[in-house]
């Protein structure tokens, strides 16, 4: 098994955890994690994806690493900005869940 | 000044005022947003004279060509997106700048404001809400809406599409406290959607090794991975664009926020996903032997229509029945794909306008809708339904402004929504859709039920004024700026023709 195979198949397995997660967990926090977790099996993709595009000079495509930078940074403001409205609906509301997810 | 300058100029304008309005404070930041709102306004109003006089408009970013650069382009669909956003857009921007000014001039410290605190019946935010923050935050909005009309490539439109969704969290969430459920609910969804716009991305290039919507189109052939890739892309954009099942979260997110930030979310952003779906189905697999995928989305937009119209028609207060509208107008966008995707030149070409139409008749009609709610609300200090009774004769110039966006919306003649209606019912009878005919009459129907019944109360005797003793009433100038909005919507009927011609530019053979 070459190693970006390894990396590509790590990356579904964290696709598929971190999706389950974001559907099924009620706590705002653990859906957040699951959405980064979903977030970190698609990078992982991506850079297998540019290991297996290996040009003769053997560098790697360099347009799939442009997109994980890119996509980090993304979901790193998304992540910042989620935690900002957890906290505030946290101290409005007292629950860290979703208003259709607390119990009655 | 060339085309290339005013692409550059339409995607950097707004966001060179977003940042400026933020520097210049509570003080500085109307005046920086409205002129940051003329100014991305003329940046369009130039690049749609280039496309129209010289055809499709292309920068390609620091003189990086495709598949590595990043390229800027403009064609005919892409121009009547922007061109609807801009004017829509200083609409709201107009009425923002009087609605949040007056609730500044009146104060927090003196008298209880009137706009303020009645918004959301949420009197614990009324004295720390920053209003001032909606400029900021409404132009990053829509400047990656520009973005994402001039994007040429798939990741490219990823980025544009998570700034536009992070921009549109934070509009939600200006409204307050009360309204951060709803703000984060959205983000989760947003952030899923995007995730899983991104993989079937990753999937089209680890295929095609290329992003750029043109090169794509090109290469792309009907196999294993596209096809996952394609159903990925469309789910992802399916729970952004609020597409009926996935729309549970509009209502809320757009009933919550005050009005010149529901009009700028329900008229304009939800338009960026259809936009994409359009761009996706009708441009990058458009040249492939996939009906199924359009008519899924079409049929999907039936449900909308009927599910949003019905869920309206339930509702109580004033906005959440305007956003359950969006719900099923949105539908109708989604019901002109297959019909734009298959079939004759003529026919798909007068879906598609149709499709343009509709949407920038909703634009036009759901903003001056939304701000028109507004004024009602500042009027009354509430938004139940029932008890809005003699409006008509109180906020006269409101009442004309809900009337006419109504008739759009509906479908009435003599405005946009009538004619897009019209040519969407032409093209689904010239394609045999019986079928979509029928939802189509049917959500005008449901729509003019919930709609008028809103509207009736405005003739209803207004009765006993309320305890305090004063008449409800709203500032004038804002009132102005929605009936323009509505009037907008009753003009459009005339743009039929040149819309046609100019969604004809850059349309691949």
């Amino acid at each position: 098994m070459s190693l970006a195979l390894l990396y590509g198949l790590a990356g579904i397995v964290l696709v598929a955890m971190g999706l389950y997660a974001a559907l099924v967990a009620r706590h705002v926090l653990r859906r957040l994690l699951g959405l980064n977790v979903l977030g970190a099996g698609v990078f992982m993709m991506l850079v297998a994806l540019a290991s297996r595009a290996v040009d003769s000079a053997g560098r790697p495509d360099p347009v799939p690493h442009a997109m994980v930078l890119t996509g980090i940074v993304v979901a790193v403001s998304a992540t910042a900005l989620a935690l900002a409205l957890l906290r505030r609906m946290h101290r409005h509301d007292g629950s860290a869940q979703l208003p259709e997810d607390r119990a009655p | 000044m060339s085309g290339g300058a005013w692409l550059i100029a339409v995607a950097a304008v707004p966001l060179a005022a977003a940042v400026a309005a933020l520097l210049a404070g509570r003080r500085g930041a109307a005046a920086a947003g409205l002129l940051g709102s003329l100014l991305g306004t003329v940046a369009v109003l130039g690049l749609a004279a280039a496309v129209l006089d010289g055809g499709v408009q292309e920068v390609l970013m620091g003189g990086w060509a495709a598949p590595l650069g990043i390229a800027l382009r403009a064609d005919g669909l892409a121009t009547a997106m922007l061109l609807m956003t801009a004017i829509v857009g200083s609409g709201i921007a107009l009425y923002a700048w009087r609605y949040f000014g007056a609730a500044h001039a009146t104060g927090a410290h003196e008298s209880p404001a009137p706009p303020h605190d009645v918004r959301a019946g949420r009197p614990e935010t009324t004295t720390d809400r920053p209003d001032w923050l909606f400029w900021p935050v409404w132009l990053l909005a829509w400047g990656a809406l520009n973005a994402l009309y001039l994007s040429g490539d798939l990741f490219n439109l990823y980025v544009t599409l998570e700034l536009l969704g992070l921009a549109a969290v934070a509009l939600v969430a200006l409204a307050g406290a009360g309204a951060a459920a709803a703000a984060l609910r959205y983000l989760l969804l947003a952030l899923l959607g995007s995730m899983l716009y991104i993989l079937g991305v990753e999937l089209l290039y680890a295929a095609y090794q290329t992003l750029d919507l043109q090169q794509l189109r090109a290469r792309v052939q009907p196999s294993l991975s596209a096809g996952l890739a394609a159903a990925l892309m469309t789910t992802g954009l399916l729970v952004k664009t609020a597409v009926f099942p996935l729309h549970f979260w509009l209502p809320p997110a757009h009933g919550a926020a005050p009005a010149p930030v529901s009009a700028a979310l329900s008229a304009l952003v939800v338009k960026a996903g259809f936009y994409l779906l359009a761009r996706l189905w009708l441009d990058l697999f458009g040249a492939l032997p996939w009906q199924a995928g359009p008519v899924l989305l079409g049929v999907l937009g039936c449900g909308a229509v009927l599910w949003g119209g019905v869920q309206a028609l339930r509702q109580q207060r004033l906005k959440p029945m305007i956003a359950y509208s969006t719900v099923a107008q949105l539908g109708y966008l989604l019901i002109a794909l297959p019909l734009a995707g298959q079939g004759a030149g003529g026919a798909a070409a007068g879906a598609l306008t149709a499709a343009v139409l509709l949407a920038a008749s909703h634009a036009a009609a759901k903003a001056s809708m939304f701000l028109c709610a507004g004024s009602l609300l500042a009027a009354y200090g509430h938004d139940r339904i029932a008890a809005l009774a003699g409006f008509g004769a109180r906020l006269p110039l409101t009442a004309t402004a809900f009337a006419l966006a109504a008739l759009s919306l509906v479908g009435l003649p003599p405005t946009g929504g009538f004619v897009g209606k019209y040519l969407l019912v032409e093209a689904a009878v010239r394609a045999g859709a019986w079928g979509t005919v029928a939802v189509v009459l049917a959500g005008s129907l449901l729509s003019a039920m919930f709609l008028f019944h809103a509207l009736s109360r405005a003739f209803v005797e207004g009765g006993e004024p309320p305890p305090g003793g004063a008449v409800p009433r709203a500032p004038t100038a804002p009132q102005l700026v929605s009936l323009a909005l509505a009037l907008l919507a009753v003009g459009l009927a005339l743009v039929g023709g040149p819309l046609a011609a100019l969604l004809a530019t850059g349309v691949a053979p």
